[in-house]
């Protein structure tokens, strides 16, 4: 199964499991989704519960918050990340601060999904990872699936769990295939990462395609070198599972953090500070970095190609990181 | 708000050969523009204009050199129509290096700074806001120009439409937002997605004038655009202008375009073509069927050449990746940055990108 259709066994599965669940946002009934993820929904389920909206994210975000506080489960689809910029007030100044500023007195069972990611020559508005915005906000929690059962499992979660939760999903994941657990029951917990390859030598850390990306990599370096490196894949930001992290860093003694996004003041550089304090004693090289060149991004494909975090670029930063090339 | 005016200005000989030979060069481009789409020459997202020349041609018409232009992602027509070459637009789709965007902005971030065109913008409704400060700039300086502010019928949906017009209409700025309303916004129709689905009219809450006209008939096209420019430039009124057209293609070229909408559909509004129309008005003023078909020869030889351009057209150097995104003296403030960046800074940015 893809990991599209990982996504959409998911909402169906919880739109029948679960009447106060529904679905939001821009072309996901008639259209059937901007990227398909909803095909079929409003076939099966009817437009009370699979609503279109016009373009209008501040306000159909917002409404999202509010029929949460009454308790609804609304899942709120962002054609892309890049437009729920234009709803971060609801976001992390409206729906984050509920359960804290309430004193926990009001909650908001609140999904937001969307899909982010560069690489389509879709340029500087359109080819955004913007996860540490959203990472970085108390009362916000943020998964990103990297394997269509984690896109499945991860948004049950999220549609599950009673606290606002971003479903960060990726344009080039939708079309990868893996096996998906059918279990309508079968769920991936949030705040747990999961070791996608074991290895000795290094670390990579990574989350959504950087994974995919990561163990692309890892693959050829064993082929090649003989080079075993282990991945992480997060799977969530926040809560962030730095145990699983820590202690592969203190058997591999190194560590490589990717992300798609900007990494000045990004996810890596997260994960770097607490690597450097958790695995002190551990590490026999500094943290290193990779991630997308810090520049707009670019039309031209040669440009935009060369700026990402691609496969070259990471096996370098791997040998760097092995101390095998000057960093 | 009314649709007609006591003081028009109707001019027989608007529709002109050399404005047909315009609307007929954006057709040919968009055309074109789909054919390279699928042979992978253009990538991204590319959003074709066909079926709104007629509006698009009035529009830039109506504007004088100095007025300023501003308009959102589906910007091929506009761009042509402001007087940006064919080359310069295809090699900009081809991500080329003389593209008017220097290869780094492709099909929907279109500009062209001389001739005051200021982009060419992907988020719905983002330039609003811009338009009124590139408005608010005329009137500090005392110029009496206007800008124009293309935008979707969708657009009128966001929160940044509501707040834009009410800059607009309580500084007094000379700004016109002209709604290019094709129907649809994606595969949402007008009806679904606006509560006042006459968009013309929600300009009444900023106490805004508003019209609505036929952007297929270029005639009455140009002079409303005229009109109410001139508003703008000698009385700082904004104006709402609706313009009600028809996109034939998707909504991009990745959208066939039919989930939507019916065949039949599209054909009643292919009969009534803004081109088709333009033809029939230059035939009735003697123009002969010769000089007409000459006319769509060289827009088809004019693109093909344009084609040929844009493939001979190197691409950007990797070393300039960033080029441009700081301002020169730049490079001094961020030298101190780079003990322990991680690689992305190292091997790209530094160096191109910090105005030296
Ligand atoms: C804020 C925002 N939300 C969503 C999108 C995705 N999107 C791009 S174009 C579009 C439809 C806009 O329709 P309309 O304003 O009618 O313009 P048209 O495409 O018909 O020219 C949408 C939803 C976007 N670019 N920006
Ligand atoms: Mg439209």
């Amino acid at each position: 199964m893809t990991y599209r259709e990982a996504l959409r066994l998911a909402l169906r599965e919880e739109l029948a499991r679960d009447e106060r669940v529904f679905v939001m946002g821009e072309e996901v009934g008639v259209f059937d989704g901007a990227y398909k993820v909803t095909a079929g929904l409003l076939d099966e389920f009817g437009p009370d519960r699979v609503r279109d909206t016009p373009i209008s994210e501040e306000g159909f975000v917002g409404a999202g918050v509010g029929a949460a506080m009454l308790g609804e489960r609304p899942v709120v689809e962002i054609m892309t990340l890049n437009f729920l910029l234009v709803a971060m007030d609801q976001v992390v100044n409206h729906a984050a601060k509920i359960g804290a500023m309430f004193g926990g007195q009001v909650r908001c069972p609140l999904v937001i999904r969307t899909p982010n990611g560069a690489g389509n020559q879709l340029t500087a508005q359109h080819s955004q990872s913007f996860d540490q915005y959203f990472a970085h906000v108390p009362g916000l929690k943020v998964v990103a699936p990297a394997t269509p059962a984690d896109a499945k499992g991860l948004l049950k979660s999220a549609i599950r769990d009673d606290d606002p939760v971003l479903v960060l999903e990726n344009l080039r994941i939708y079309t990868e295939k893996g096996e998906v657990p059918l279990d309508p029951e079968h769920l991936t917990p949030i705040g747990r990462a999961r070791v996608a390859r074991q290895g000795r030598d290094l670390t990579i850390v990574a989350h959504s395609y950087a994974v995919v990306r990561a163990l692309a990599v890892a693959e050829k370096l064993a082929r090649e070198r003989g080079l075993e490196a282990e991945v992480i894949d997060l799977r969530s930001l926040r809560p962030l599972d730095m145990e699983t992290v820590a202690a592969s860093v203190a058997k591999t003694n190194r560590a490589l953090c990717v992300e798609e996004g900007w990494p000045t003041y990004g996810v890596t550089a997260e994960l770097a500070a607490r690597v450097q304090h958790a695995c002190f004693d551990d590490l026999d090289a500094p943290v290193e970095r990779l991630g997308m060149a810090e520049v707009p991004l670019p039309y031209a494909k040669s440009l935009e190609t060369a700026a990402l975090p691609n496969e070259a670029r990471l096996e370098r930063a791997a040998l760097a990181t092995l101390e095998l090339v000057p960093a | 708000m009314t649709t007609t005016s006591p003081r028009k200005r109707r001019t027989k000989d608007s529709v002109t050969t050399d404005r047909y030979a315009r609307m007929l060069l954006i057709r040919e481009l968009e055309t074109e523009a789909e054919r390279q789409y699928k042979l992978a020459r253009i990538g991204g997202y590319c959003h074709l204009s066909s079926g709104q020349e007629a509006i698009t041609i009035a529009a830039a018409d109506a504007l004088e050199p100095d007025d300023v232009l501003v308009t959102g992602y589906r910007s091929h027509g506009f761009a042509l129509a402001r007087g940006v070459s064919p080359e310069a637009v295809m090699a900009e789709l081809f991500g080329r290096r003389s593209g008017c965007a220097h290869g780094r902005g492709g099909s929907m971030h279109l500009l062209d700074v001389e001739r005051r065109y200021f982009g060419g913008w992907g988020i719905v409704a983002g330039q609003l806001p811009i338009a009124t400060g590139l408005a608010l700039s005329l009137v500090r300086r005392g110029s009496e120009q206007a800008v124009l502010c293309e935008l979707g019928d969708g657009a009128v949906n966001m929160g940044a439409w509501h707040e834009a017009l009410n800059l607009a209409g309580l500084w007094h700025l000379p700004v016109v937002f002209l709604i290019v309303n094709n129907e649809y916004g994606m595969g949402t129709s007008v009806q679904r997605a606006s509560a006042e689905p006459e968009l013309y009219r929600r300009a009444a809450a900023f106490r805004i004038h508003g019209e609505r006209v036929d952007g297929d008939d270029l005639e009455a096209s140009l002079e409303t655009c005229q009109r109410l420019l001139d508003l703008a430039r000698r009385e700082r009124r904004p104006a709402v202008l609706e313009a009600l057209t028809y996109r034939y293609r998707g909504h991009s070229v990745a959208d066939a375009g039919l989930a939507y909408r019916t065949r039949e559909e599209i054909a009643r509004h292919e009969a009534a073509d803004p081109l088709k129309r333009a033809r029939a008005a230059l035939l009735d003023q003697g123009v002969g069927e010769d000089e007409l078909e000459a006319i769509e020869r060289q827009a088809r030889e004019r693109v093909e050449a344009a084609v040929e351009y844009a493939l001979a057209d190197p691409e950007p150097e990797v070393s300039e990746l960033a080029v441009g995104m700081h301002a020169p003296g730049s490079a001094e403030q961020f030298e101190r940055m780079r003990p322990g960046s991680p690689f992305g800074e190292l091997e790209l940015t530094f160096g191109a990108g910090l105005g030296r």
